[in-house]
């Protein structure tokens, strides 16, 4: 019966070739602007790692006290601590050590000096860790390990580097315990790091903005700051540090230091949640204990990761797509009534309501999987161009995979049916009897 | 004409015509939404910085091995270095001037201060950015100076990069002056940046620099900017450059072989995305990348939505064109003329896009508010519905001609046949 059907609408769109080019065309291109919008929403709103996010946490601890709030209290996210923290309480978080694992972190941006003749020294970024940071965010190894935390502790001169920065200064391999000269300081490479290059650093995105560029060298925490190696993310402070340089900085209450834990259960970051309210009121106890501890997504969220623009844009491809289905509507309403004649013989001859409805359905559903492949040709040259209106980092995120060609499909053919059901109602009203007597 | 048998005309096709009214609605809301942040974005394209783009050019640039800046004898040798490249830059003969640099308007590298009028006031007066260059910064810039004098060589200090900024004299933007003084008596006069307890005086006012970030948290102080006549040591650097008139191409590959030349042990950055000699030009497409695409999106999206619009009405007037042929051809026979024809249509049109634009206004007034309240957009104009208004009715019209034409050449004769 299905194929009888599947005939029947074909000879039907056949018949009027403009109105069904026309409804396949809405079609297409309502999908294809959701679906171009939509990839580029789903990859910069999606968990960066999705296996573990809900065990991660950040913190947020008021070091600044009420007075560095502003006046407008209306402000959003008003009395909410800074969204780093100084040094000293880094260091102290880290001395306690009372998540299952945890790294305070801060970008580093020192230059390195390949060893191979003829080239001039490379500038690369990255951040400085405590060994810790590495299972932690499932960071994967080509060669090697990360250090341990007695490398931490004694500030041993150690790196862990990219497969990206392992082919440019040694040209690739395995060069784990060769020397990588960083900054004038000799450092062992430890570890070479496997494909791991998540386009949202999530693990800072205070001091990255969230999108950059891949990033191709770990050092310790403790080492870093010991050789001076400044930071090069934002340095946010409530007053100027009263010593100079990058040691000032260190004793001064600025802040510009990110920190993440891992808390394996509720109960786990419900006792870090109390710990922290205990640190912040033993450290600051001028005025009432004011933490935070977010999950990763949520803190995602409260940093604004997903530029608004992309959320705007998806919103109104969205319109567009309703008033594709509204247009498609009104379109197959007035060529289903035409078609009263037809249906009414059909009726009197003894096809049910319900085989009126197989078949415009059929029909309307066939609009759709019309619509939706040359929706996926549309989707696929509107990610395409993506990278021409949007920055390189959030454009290189956007892809075309299986799960958006099947959401593609899908989309035009469930859009196209629901814009179908009302002129099928309609039609499967039609009144036999009336439609024979008025020709 | 009267509009009863159009109305009734309309009854029986209730569904039909609620649809049409609803895409219109729809149309609406979208449109002048869209065309609302489209001009918005075009403008915060087109606004000027208030320097001389022309000829500019910047190079970042980072030192191999070098002094950490921490103490004063790590800071002079940093500043010996600083000096060399300027002076590098400064005789190369395609280069007009150079200035060394922390920032630029749009390169998003801030350094933020708060300006106030007392010592260590509580909230101060005005958030603003701060430029630190030499002597040469405002010519090189191209800034308009509209009061007071510029910074001369003996003004001129250094200072390390993380040490306190304490001036002594700032130049400051028209902006920011007003704010400060709105007597437009500032030059002269003393301010306090944040915590600091001693004054900074206003030597000379520019009539415009906008900002180095171009993100929403800047959003209140996009002119507030203060110059200061330092040398800021760290073991990078940034330099401004003003190439001869034409000779901007010339001037940049000099400037990357000169500045290798006078010390190797240096990174500037040459791939594509990450360039560390890039022309001014170049970095302000980059800053409004994501603005212009979505200036480009919108638009698509607008012009997408009018065109299904547009066809949409034009295939369900065919429908009842077709259906109505029979009546059409009485309603001839019985005397209407071609134009009353061709007049019924777009009237009933009107009508409908007429309902329709009336919920449109609402539903775009009320889609505004909602992204207002939800992603920090702005009121939108009345005038920016109306043009919507006129917008849709515009394409009602278009769309309906051809079809309405259809209609009114339907000969009388029709009347006579039997289907």
């Amino acid at each position: 019966m299905f194929r009888y059907y599947l005939d029947l609408a074909l000879r039907s769109l056949k018949r009027s070739k403009g109105l069904t080019a026309l409804m396949i065309l809405t079609i297409a291109f309502g999908v294809a602007a959701s679906m171009t919008t939509w990839s580029v929403f789903r990859a910069v709103s999606g968990d960066p790692i999705p296996w573990k996010s809900s065990k991660l946490y950040v913190p947020q601890i008021d070091m600044w006290g009420p007075s560095a709030r502003g006046t407008d209290t209306s402000a959003p996210n008003y009395g909410d601590p800074p969204d780093a923290i100084d040094y000293n309480d880094a260091v102290a978080l880290m001395r306690d050590h009372r998540a299952s694992l945890q790294s305070a972190l801060y970008q580093v941006s020192p230059s390195v000096v390949p060893d191979r003749p003829g080239t001039h020294p490379i500038n690369v970024n990255g951040h400085a860790v405590f060994s810790e940071f590495f299972p932690m965010v499932d960071v994967p190894f080509q060669y090697g390990s990360a250090w341990n935390a007695a490398d931490d502790e004694r500030r041993a001169e150690v790196a862990v580097i990219s497969g990206n920065l392992n082919d440019k200064v040694f040209g690739g391999g395995n060069n784990v315990g060769k020397t990588l000269n960083i900054e004038g300081r000799d450092y062992r490479v430890v570890g070479v790091l496997g494909k791991w290059d998540p386009q949202l650093k999530f693990y800072d995105v205070v001091n990255t903005g969230g999108f950059t560029d891949q990033e191709d060298l770990f050092l310790p925490f403790n080492t870093a700051i010991a050789a001076a190696m400044p930071n090069n993310g934002n340095t946010n402070c409530n007053e100027s540090p009263k010593q100079p340089g990058f040691v000032g900085l260190q004793q001064s209450s600025c802040v510009w230091i990110a920190y993440m834990a891992q808390l394996d259960d509720e109960a786990a970051a419900a006792r870090f949640k109390d710990y922290l309210t205990g640190f912040a009121r033993s450290r600051y106890s001028q005025w009432p204990a004011n933490v935070r501890l977010r999950g990763l997504m949520s803190w995602l969220d409260y940093e604004h990761v997903v530029p608004s623009d992309t959320k705007v844009s998806l919103l109104v491809a969205l319109g567009l797509l309703i008033v594709c289905l509204v247009n498609t509507a009104g379109l197959l309403l007035a060529k289903f009534l035409r078609r009263s004649g037809e249906i009414g013989v059909r009726r009197a001859l003894g096809a049910s309501r319900a085989a009126i409805y197989a078949q415009f359905l059929t029909e309307g559903g066939m609009i759709g999987f019309a619509g939706g492949v040359l929706g996926l040709l549309l989707t696929g040259l509107g990610v395409a161009a993506v990278g021409v209106v949007l920055p390189r980092q959030i454009a290189s995120l956007a892809r075309v995979d299986v799960s958006l060609l099947l959401t593609t499909m899908v989309v035009a053919v469930a859009a196209s049916l629901l814009a179908s059901l009302y002129p099928t109602f309609r039609a499967s009203r039609v009144q036999p009897a009336w439609q024979l007597k008025s020709n | 004409m009267t509009l009863h048998p159009i109305l009734a005309a309309l009854r029986r096709h209730k569904a039909g015509v609620v649809l049409i009214a609803l895409q219109i609605a729809l149309t609406l809301a979208i449109v002048c939404n869209a065309i609302f942040i489209i001009g918005q974005r075009v403008q915060r394209i087109q606004r000027p910085t208030g320097m001389d783009e022309n000829n500019l050019f910047m190079v970042t640039q980072l030192w191999v091995g070098a002094p950490t800046g921490d103490d004063r004898a790590s800071i002079d040798k940093l500043d010996a270095m600083l000096r060399t490249d300027v002076a590098t830059l400064r005789n190369l003969p395609d280069v007009e001037s150079a200035s060394t640099v922390n920032s630029l308007p749009l390169i998003n590298s801030s350094w933020v201060n708060g300006v106030g009028l007392k010592p260590k006031q509580e909230h101060s007066t005005a958030s603003a950015a701060f430029y630190f260059g030499d002597e040469q910064m405002l010519h090189t810039m191209g800034l308009q100076l509209v009061a007071g004098r510029a910074f001369t060589s003996a003004d001129t200090q250094n200072r390390g990069f993380r040490d306190k900024d304490d001036p002594s004299i700032i130049i400051v933007t028209k902006a920011l002056a007003d704010k400060l003084f709105p007597k437009g008596d500032a030059v002269g006069k003393s301010v306090y940046l944040s915590d600091n307890t001693s004054p900074a005086t206003i030597v000379g006012v520019v009539a415009r620099l906008q900002v180095p970030s171009v993100q929403s948290w800047a959003k209140e102080f996009v002119w507030y900017s203060v110059l200061e006549p330092v040398r800021l040591d760290a073991t990078f650097s940034r330099y401004l450059v003003r190439a001869k008139p034409g000779r901007l191409d010339a001037a940049m590959k000099s400037a990357r072989a000169a500045l290798f030349a006078a010390n190797p042990m240096r990174v500037i950055d040459d791939s594509a995305e990450q360039n560390g000699i890039r022309t001014f030009a170049d970095l302000r497409a980059n800053a409004y990348k994501a603005d212009r695409g979505m200036a480009i999106l919108m638009s698509v999206i607008c012009v997408i939505l009018l065109a299904v619009t547009g066809a949409g009405i034009v295939g369900l007037t065919s429908f009842w064109v077709g259906q109505r042929h029979k009546q059409i051809g009485v309603r001839r026979a019985l005397g209407a003329r071609k134009i009353d024809i061709l007049r019924y249509f777009q009237t009933e049109n009107l009508l409908i896009a007429g309902g329709g634009a009336i919920g449109g206004i609402i539903l775009a007034v009320g889609l505004n508010l909602w992204l207002i309240q939800r992603y920090e957009m702005d009121r939108m104009p009345v005038l920016y519905v109306l043009a919507g208004v006129a917008v849709v009715l515009a394409l009602g019209q278009a769309a309906v001609f051809a079809p309405a034409r259809r209609a009114a050449n339907v000969p009388p004769v029709v009347a006579t046949r039997t289907v």
